[in-house]
């Protein structure tokens, strides 16, 4: 089980709590705005952009080479920046924090 | 309309999937009080079609892993979901459907989002064969995959070599079947890409076991009690288990061409994806639309193009300006290979082909006409495929020479520095 935190460009904060799947299914199925989640999870599009807490970088880790790549469509990429249907939930991300990009 | 007005209007959308789904919640943010009401033939939640040649076929997943939204997103945005329910007919002086038992609905605004259906081909004996598939539903998906386990022999003969068609080659092949591809072209992908693709599709079958076969031509399906036969034109036959069928698509587009709306190669709409009729609106497969950047009307089957058209629909009908402008893109995953595609390559007179560090895995295409870059095609190469959107959509001029040298890492501004001479 995890809480995971999310904040919209709208500034609202909400936190939402997961066991299994990816966070942008769990965004997804709770309507957080911003996360389209279009392509179902498989790093095609780039439509589920979070910035990761700088202090949760380590239990996220970093984004990996095709998912780095893919950041790049969006011009607000940064070095928090992650693909979030490519964030598994599992306990170890418990407590994150996401602001969703613009 | 001002938000006040659309507070006791009714939203009817023919059909839930990709574009109507998506249409439902983006007109729900974008202010529309009334009602939402979805109706679609499929009983099943909406799901993700993409994966059902993929990922979704070789697991063992129920549908309800890969649905579009959770069934409460529904009702918490006051959306009402009617599944199972066939929309017989529209009348537009009425301003009213009919739905498949008799019963009727009224509308203020009305929603097509039928989509499109697989053509099954007029094949002698095929029509009355068993374990012939097409691929287009979460049903389909469950029909083949048991036709793949009760069979012995799992010899599949897959008619068609587009992407569904190879996609699902690719599935079946991880499912340990033995399959066979039959394309009436000269080459797979024909009428999408660039020669040179093909080829490259073709050997990525072959070396994982899968045979394509062109210039075949299918003209008769035998069945006996143990297989089928599959006839082509050049006296060819071959035995098969269960048959897939991936020639392409019909548009749903009878109950709009009943109703009297325009149809060209699709339900036409404008820039809003506003039909002929001002309540009308059409989205996603089963359209006919203008796309600004290539400056031509176009059909497009995709993912992007059921959500954008979803979005500018649901904000037309806010009363808010917007118009449909995007490069068109996509996807196909096929064994380890991930494709990805973006723009119209149609009417090019150039391919250049780049491959990095010497990988014959890591490629990527890219289509011109004069100096116009009109699209990129990525094998492996998500950063091709970012670059070329980048580009295509700021219309840059690209230094070709410079894009043909692969000694070079591929740079935005390597591609765009200007030429010399
Ligand atoms: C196997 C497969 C793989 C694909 N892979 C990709 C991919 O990798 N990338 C990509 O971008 N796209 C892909 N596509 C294409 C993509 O799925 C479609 O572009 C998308 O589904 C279009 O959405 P739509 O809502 O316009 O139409 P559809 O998904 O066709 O939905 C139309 C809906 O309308 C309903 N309907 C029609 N008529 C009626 C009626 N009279 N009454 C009630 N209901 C009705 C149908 O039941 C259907 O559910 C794939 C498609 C398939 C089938
Ligand atoms: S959902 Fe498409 S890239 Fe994440």
């Amino acid at each position: 089980m995890a809480k995971i935190t999310f904040i919209t460009s709208d500034n609202e904060t909400i936190t939402l709590e997961g066991t299994s799947g990816s966070v942008m299914a769990l965004a997804v199925d709770n309507g957080i705005k911003g996360i389209d989640g279009d392509c179902g999870g498989v790093c095609s599009c780039a439509t589920c952009h979070v910035h990761v807490a700088a202090e949760d970088m380590d239990k996220t880790g970093s984004a990996s080479e095709i998912e780095a790549d893919m950041l790049e469509l969006d011009d607000n990429v940064d070095e928090f920046s992650r693909l979030c249907c490519q964030l598994e939930i599992s306990d170890s991300i418990d407590g994150i924090v996401l602001k969703v990009a613009k | 309309m001002s938000i006040s007005l659309i507070k006791n209007k009714t939203c009817i959308v023919i059909g839930a999937s990709h574009a109507g789904v998506n249409f439902a919640f983006s007109l729900r943010r974008e202010g529309w009080e009334g009602d939402i009401i979805l109706y679609d033939a499929d009983p099943f939640l909406p799901y993700h079609r993409p994966p059902l040649s993929k990922a979704y076929l070789t697991s063992e997943d129920g549908i309800d892993k890969n649905l579009l939204k959770s069934e409460e997103s529904y009702a918490k945005e006051g959306i009402t979901l009617n599944l199972g329910v066939y929309v017989k007919s529209m009348d537009r002086k009425l301003k009213h459907i009919i739905l498949g038992d008799g019963s009727i609905q009224s509308y203020d605004k009305l929603i097509i989002a039928t989509g499109a259906r697989p053509i099954m081909p007029s094949i002698q004996g095929l029509a009355n064969s068993n374990n012939v598939f097409p691929l287009r539903t979460a049903t389909d998906v469950s029909n083949i995959r048991s036709a793949v386990k009760n069979s012995a022999n799992k010899e599949v003969v897959v008619i068609g070599g587009g992407y569904i068609g190879l996609e699902t080659a690719a599935s079946l092949k991880k499912l340990g079947a033995k399959v066979t591809v039959l394309e009436r072209e000269e080459r797979i992908l024909a009428r999408v890409t660039a020669p040179e693709m093909s080829t490259f599709f073709q050997n990525l079958h072959l070396e994982n076991g899968v045979d394509i076969l062109t210039s075949k031509n299918v003209i008769a399906l035998e069945s006996n009690n143990e297989a089928k036969i599959v006839r082509c034109d050049d006296g060819t036959s071959y035995r098969a288990d269960l048959i897939i069928i991936g020639v392409g698509i019909f548009v749903n587009k009878e109950l709009a061409a009943a109703a009297g709306l325009d149809i060209e190669n699709g339900i036409k709409v404008d820039e809003t994806a506003k039909t002929n009729d001002e309540d009308i609106y059409a989205i996603g497969d089963c359209t006919f639309h203008y796309n600004p950047h290539y400056d031509r009307y176009i059909r497009l089957e995709s993912v992007q193009n059921a959500v954008d058209q979803a979005k500018v629909a649901a904000t037309s009908i806010c009363g808010k300006e917007t118009q449909y402008d995007t490069v068109p893109w996509f996807w196909s995953d096929q064994y380890d290979v991930k494709l990805q595609m973006v723009g119209l390559s149609q009417g090019y007179d150039q391919v250049i082909v780049r491959r990095e560090n010497n990988d014959n895995k890591c490629l990527s295409f890219w289509y011109f006409k004069g100096e116009i870059l009109l699209a990129v095609d990525a094998v492996n190469n998500a950063k091709a495929y970012v670059y070329g959107t980048k580009l295509i959509k700021r219309g840059e001029i690209i230094n070709k020479e410079n894009l043909m040298d692969c000694e070079e890492d591929l740079k935005i501004a390597h591609l765009i520095s200007p030429i010399i001479g």
